[in-house]
């Protein structure tokens, strides 16, 4: 692809198909809610489980609500919150991958060992464990996905940081006498970007599920704030009359979780 | 070529292959290859990385790696025709009547198989021999080899023997089905020189007693003038020359050739007076090592030991040994990232700290070391601009753009290569950058640590001129470590001969071939192959062919003596003194001037 | 060596005790000692604080958190889970039939999904980048990207709801022939054997992929060895530890999948016992179904690494 003026090198990991998906999805949620026909909790007909229809492009809910009205709030909610928790979840994993990759001796030992043991408890179950504990409310969700996916964005993060610390240039950098957050910035940091990403992905990815099961258990985002996991269970018996109350939030999990992975891995194809 | 020849056994004409990386568009490795090879005979495949020598190698056993493919021509191969074979067809035909000797043995072998398990498997997969004959076979084949203990050696696993030994059972493995012709990958390439001539021994034997057709793939001419009737020069996937071994080397037709033959012959790049005595660095008694500090005070394992080294203003110091002799762990103490148990360093007449932490800016600044990847020392995020811009920043030195195509200037490169990345550079680009990446700090001594190895031939010989031409400029220093003797003698004023830690001897590069010397460097000399065909039988007559002994270094004797020939009673006990020969050289070891001549 | 091999079995079973006394530690604290008031959330919004002191009283929960983690602990040594906050039956009677329940279905899963994860894996690495591979790589991609209670709901929609062939629940209580020991497990079965052989056949690949590309493999081709005989001769001894690491990856997935399809099809098992717990937030039950899934991620992952240590030995013992 020849671009009209040359852009600066950091800037192509964004340029391609999956950072351009996670956009749309993203402008989606915020623009939801805005666009949205009619307001989340307002009973609009009286048929419940409405098929398909100019009134209401997606037909009704069990309560006879207008689907697509839920369903942009629900997405919203879904990808707002999946992606306050993973930013949350990579930054802090990046920024301590890095320090223990920098470091090394006992920060890092230390450091890896408890991380090492968060993760050995599967996300679910921690999932669980935490609505248990603390009820289920956004702050909690938020948090609580941020803690259960830290682990393992930390995990990268120390592994490429480690591979790029033993690089021959950042030994040549350190004999020149540069200082740590030059290292950080123009040495370390731009050389991990790509797989970072990649990683951030899929963490979002770990983290819609994990919140979608959630949902759809009852534990997770509670009435009246909606998500796509608990769209799905609440109008579930529509399942029987084939109503798009019931496909269409199921269809729009899919369509996230699976579009930003399928893209993720034909991007590592290319690689 | 006489008319009534018989008909070749290998017969290649209008080879084309082609390859894809992912999904990227399909791309001709190799194309309109032609060669005849006749019964008996051995072919060379030369060529540089990327000449597609490796794959015109696969493709006579009908393979081609993941990715490629054999997009037409003719292959026969010992009356098959390799193309039109099926699968099945395919298999009886690899491994017996065509075998594959690979380039790195250690990766080659199953990892979790005993050696004697792969080394039959040809022979019984081919059902040629019962599996008790087969192993009395190989056995016969590991001793034919000269390989230690061969009644034993084949319960090892791979990770059990040396890279030498592997290379040496491959061949056998390649053996055992008595095949007809037998592909030799650039089986030494990566062995010491020591190890490598007597792998080529081997070959040489194995090649006289079972009277095979080869195909031997090579980048290095001198291999070729020993192992080769006749010669395929490659460039870039298409033939540049063909003919006998003897009229390549010596009447070559194409420049290509010519520049090839060129850059292998040894010729002295170095013409200026040695320098006046005055040390820029002094290295007194250094002490590296690992693990607990014995009562003596030194560690429990050394790498290296106690090596004084006077590097003067304005000379070239080289420093040669095999590989783990310590070299890189010296040149690493040197540049103070590798930390030491004892002795001194002076720069410049001022102690050098141990710990780069420690040293002065201005130490920091004067001393530069150069690594061998130009990959791994370029960091792939910033253009070669950025890089050097940035050490010339530091150093506050000028950062204009004018400075800083002086210095692309200074390692004839372009200035529009600032713009560029180090992934859109050859790899000679690449160790140019390297250097000019050093030069832009001004340092007074630059540590070059075998900054030719990676590099094709050619490509290598370029920047050994560089390096001289730099030297006279700027004046700069060199001390350089390396495991050729050619680019040695080549460029340097002074000589340090590395033999497991210790420095066996030093002296200037002239007196470096003349007698007396020590018995290690007389062997790493008689080691390098030579351009002239006979060369290798002339060593095996001198030498023989003998199992490599296996001993350990006495604790307090001469570390040398379980290779050497000459060892006498006393070198098992004690050290060995330093004594200084008529031609200036400092010899480490107990016989006199007399004995080692 | 043998001796070395018991040092090392040792040791990773020693680090595996360690692991376990966290997760305990873990899941105590997380659950019984961080704020967030059982009593209060127990009784609601409209108890008095007299009730809500009372009952905190009755639950011990005015003592030091330290006194009821060492009560706690003991307990659990003496195989005492504690009584259950909101049916007051003790938490062992309760868990136990739920538990096999749940090895019922963990094992009937294994028996199906392992073998054809390892066939799926190992051909598409055989097949790698052709048609074959690709469909198999989107499949598995899709079934592991969405969530788990998404593909339970799609079979359920097939075939309980189009073809009428599956009932929707999984009565376990009333299963006395083989058509209805059939009709009751294949759909949680499948639905759970769906999730983990997709997760196990990219591990797989993955793991096939990196050996088959080896250039001992290449060297084995180029000796004439017939493709049935590299895998089983050569591929196989150097993939048993690794794939033994996958497959307790899998399985220990399996315990995430399990509490979905345990929910969706009504299965009388462990898990579904755990969401009811949370929701209801009896800790006591939330706690002890907690370290039943943690112990046995902890065994799954032990035994791939002894596994390992035995697969190696033989190799490493000069």
């Amino acid at each position: 692809m020849m671009l009209a003026f040359p852009l600066p090198r950091y800037l192509t990991p964004f340029l391609q198909a999956p950072a351009l998906l996670a956009l749309l999805w993203l402008l989606l949620a915020l623009a939801g809610p805005w666009v949205a026909p009619y307001l989340p909790g307002e009973v609009v007909s009286t048929t419940v489980f409405a098929p398909i229809s100019a009134r209401h492009w997606l037909g009704t809910d069990y309560l006879g609500r207008d689907v697509l009205t839920r369903l942009l709030y629900g997405t919203s909610s879904t990808v707002l919150l999946c992606a306050a928790s993973t930013v949350m979840a990579c930054g802090a994993g990046a920024f301590l991958g890095m320090m223990a990759a920098l470091k090394r001796g006992m920060t890092d030992t230390l450091l890896s060992r408890f991380m090492d043991g968060v993760i050995s408890i599967p996300s679910l179950l921690s999932g669980l464990v935490a609505v248990a504990t603390f009820g289920s409310s956004v702050p909690v969700l938020v948090l609580a996905m941020a803690c259960i996916y830290l682990p393992g964005s930390y995990r990268t993060c120390r592994m490429l940081a480690l591979s790029i610390v033993q690089k021959d240039f950042i030994l040549a950098a350190r004999m020149r006498g540069e200082k740590t957050s030059y290292l950080v910035v123009r040495e370390i940091l731009p050389n991990m970007a790509g797989p970072v990403l990649t990683d951030v992905g899929l963490r979002f990815i770990y983290a819609v599920r994990l919140l979608s099961n959630l949902s759809f258990l009852g534990v997770g985002l509670q009435p009246p704030q909606t998500d796509l996991g608990s769209l799905t269970r609440e109008n579930l018996l529509g399942l029987v009359y084939g109503a798009p109350a019931v496909i269409a939030p199921a269809l729009a999990i899919a369509f996230l979780t699976v579009g930003l992975n399928l893209a993720l891995d034909g991007k590592g194809r290319h690689q | 070529m006489s008319g009534h020849s018989p008909p070749p056994l290998i017969t290649v004409r209008n080879l084309c292959l082609t390859g894809r990386r992912a999904t990227g568009p399909e791309t001709t490795i190799v194309s309109n290859v032609s060669f005849d090879v006749a019964e008996g005979e051995m072919l060379a495949l030369i060529g540089e990385s990327g000449s597609g020598k490796t794959s015109i190698a696969l493709a006579l056993t009908g393979y081609a790696r993941t990715g490629c493919r054999i997009a037409q021509g003719e292959l026969r191969v010992a009356g098959h025709d390799v193309r039109t074979m099926g699968a099945s067809e395919l298999r009886s035909f690899r491994g017996k009547t065509i075998a594959y000797i690979a380039q790195n043995a250690g990766a080659a072998f199953n990892p979790a198989l005993p050696l004697m398990e792969q080394v039959i498997e040809p022979a019984l997969t081919h059902h040629i021999l019962p599996r008790k004959e087969a192993v009395d076979h190989a056995i016969a084949l590991f001793e034919m080899m000269a390989l230690p203990t061969p009644h034993t050696i084949g319960a090892r696993y791979p990770h059990e023997c040396s890279g030498g030994q592997l290379q040496r059972i491959m061949a056998a493995m390649a053996l055992i089905t008595e095949p007809e012709v037998v592909i030799f990958d650039e089986p030494t390439t990566a062995l010491d020189v020591t190890t490598q001539i007597e792998v080529l021994e081997a070959f040489r034997v194995a090649m006289r007693q079972c009277g095979f057709t080869g195909v031997y793939v090579t980048h290095d001419l001198a291999i070729v003038a020993q192992m080769a009737d006749r010669a395929v020069v490659l460039k870039n996937g298409s033939v540049q020359e063909e003919g006998p071994t003897g009229q390549i080397l010596n009447k070559p037709t194409q420049s290509y050739t010519r520049q090839l033959v060129a850059a292998s012959q040894p010729h002295l790049r170095n013409h200026d007076a040695l320098p006046p005595a005055t040390p820029l660095l002094d290295v007194q008694n250094l002490m590296v090592g690992y693990g607990a500090i014995m009562p003596n005070g030194h560690p429990r394992h050394t790498i290296v030991n106690s090596v004084s080294l006077p590097v003067r203003a304005g000379e070239t110091l080289g420093i040669i040994g095999e590989s783990g002799c310590g070299k890189s762990t010296l040149i690493r103490a040197i540049a103070g990232i590798q930390p030491w148990s004892g002795g001194n360093m002076f720069f410049a007449g001022e102690p050098l700290p141990p710990r780069i932490e420690d040293r002065t800016p201005q130490q920091r600044q004067h001393l530069q070391l150069v690594a061998q990847n130009a990959d791994l020392v370029l960091n792939p995020a910033l253009s070669v601009g950025a890089t050097l811009r940035r050490v010339l920043t530091f150093y506050n030195e000028d950062a204009s753009d004018a400075a800083l195509n002086r210095v692309l200037d200074m390692v004839r490169l372009p200035a529009a290569v600032a713009g560029r990345y180090p992934t859109q550079l050859s790899g000679g680009q690449k160790q140019r950058v390297n250097l000019a990446r050093a030069l832009a700090a001004r340092p007074r001594l630059v540590l070059c640590d075998e900054i030719t190895a990676a590099l094709d031939t050619v490509v290598a010989a370029a920047i050994l001129d560089l390096m001289m031409e730099l030297k006279r400029e700027l004046g700069v220093s060199w001390l350089f470590v390396t495991h050729d003797l050619h680019a040695l003698r080549s460029v340097c004023d002074h000589v340090a001969v590395l033999y497991a830690g210790h420095c066996v001897e030093f002296s200037t590069a002239s007196a470096l071939n003349a007698p007396p010397r020590h018995p290690y460097t007389r062997k790493l000399e008689s080691s390098v192959p030579e351009m002239h065909p006979g060369w290798l039988d002339g060593v095996i007559r001198q030498n023989g062919l003998k199992p490599g002994r296996v001993a350990p270094i006495p604790a307090h004797g001469c570390c040398y003596m379980p290779r050497c020939p000459v060892a006498v009673a006393d070198c098992a006990q004690t050290p060995p003194p330093t004594w200084q020969a008529p031609s200036g050289a400092l010899i480490n070891c107990h016989l006199q001037a007399p004995d080692l001549s | 060596m043998n001796a070395k091999l018991g040092i090392a079995i040792a040791r990773r079973l020693g680090a595996s005790c360690v692991s376990l006394v966290f997760v305990v530690v873990a899941v105590f604290f997380i659950t019984s000692a961080l704020p967030g008031d059982v009593a209060q959330s127990l009784l609601g919004q409209a108890a008095t604080p007299d009730a809500v002191a009372a009952l905190r009283h009755s639950l011990r929960l005015d003592e030091p958190v330290l006194l009821r983690f060492a009560s706690w602990a003991g307990g659990l040594l003496r195989g005492d889970f504690g009584m259950s906050l909101v049916s007051h039956q003790s938490v062992m009677s309760m868990v136990h039939e739920r538990l096999l329940h749940s090895l019922l279905l963990a094992g009937i899963t294994t028996l199906f999904a392992v073998p054809t994860a390892l066939l799926l894996g190992t051909l598409s690495a055989i097949f790698r980048n052709t048609v074959f591979d690709r469909c198999v790589s989107v499949l598995t991609l899709c079934v592991v990207s969405v969530p788990e209670f998404l593909v339970a709901t799609l079979a359920v929609l097939v075939f309980a709801v189009q073809l009428h062939l599956l009932p929707a629940l999984a009565s376990i209580s009333d299963i006395h022939s083989i058509g209805s020991f059939l009709a009751a497990f294949s759909m949680p079965v499948a639905t759970l054997g769906c999730v983990i052989v997709g997760q196990m056949a990219r591990m797989t690949r993955a793991v096939m992929v990196n050996v088959l590309s080896s250039s001992w493999v290449e060297m084995a081709v180029l000796k004439g060895v017939s493709p049935t005989a590299i895998i089983l001769r050569h591929v196989l001894p150097n993939v048993v530890a690794p794939l033994f690491n996958v497959m307790a990856l899998s399985l220990s997935y399996l315990l995430g999948g399990v509490v979905i399809v345990e929910s969706v099809f009504h299965y009388p098992g462990i898990a579904s016992l755990m969401v009811d717990s949370v929701a209801s937030r009896d800790i006591p039950l939330v706690q002890t179904c907690a370290l039943i899934f943690c112990a046995a991620y902890l065994l799954l992952t032990t035994l791939a690494d002894v596994v390992a240590l035995f697969s190696t030995q033989e190799r490493s013992r000069a």
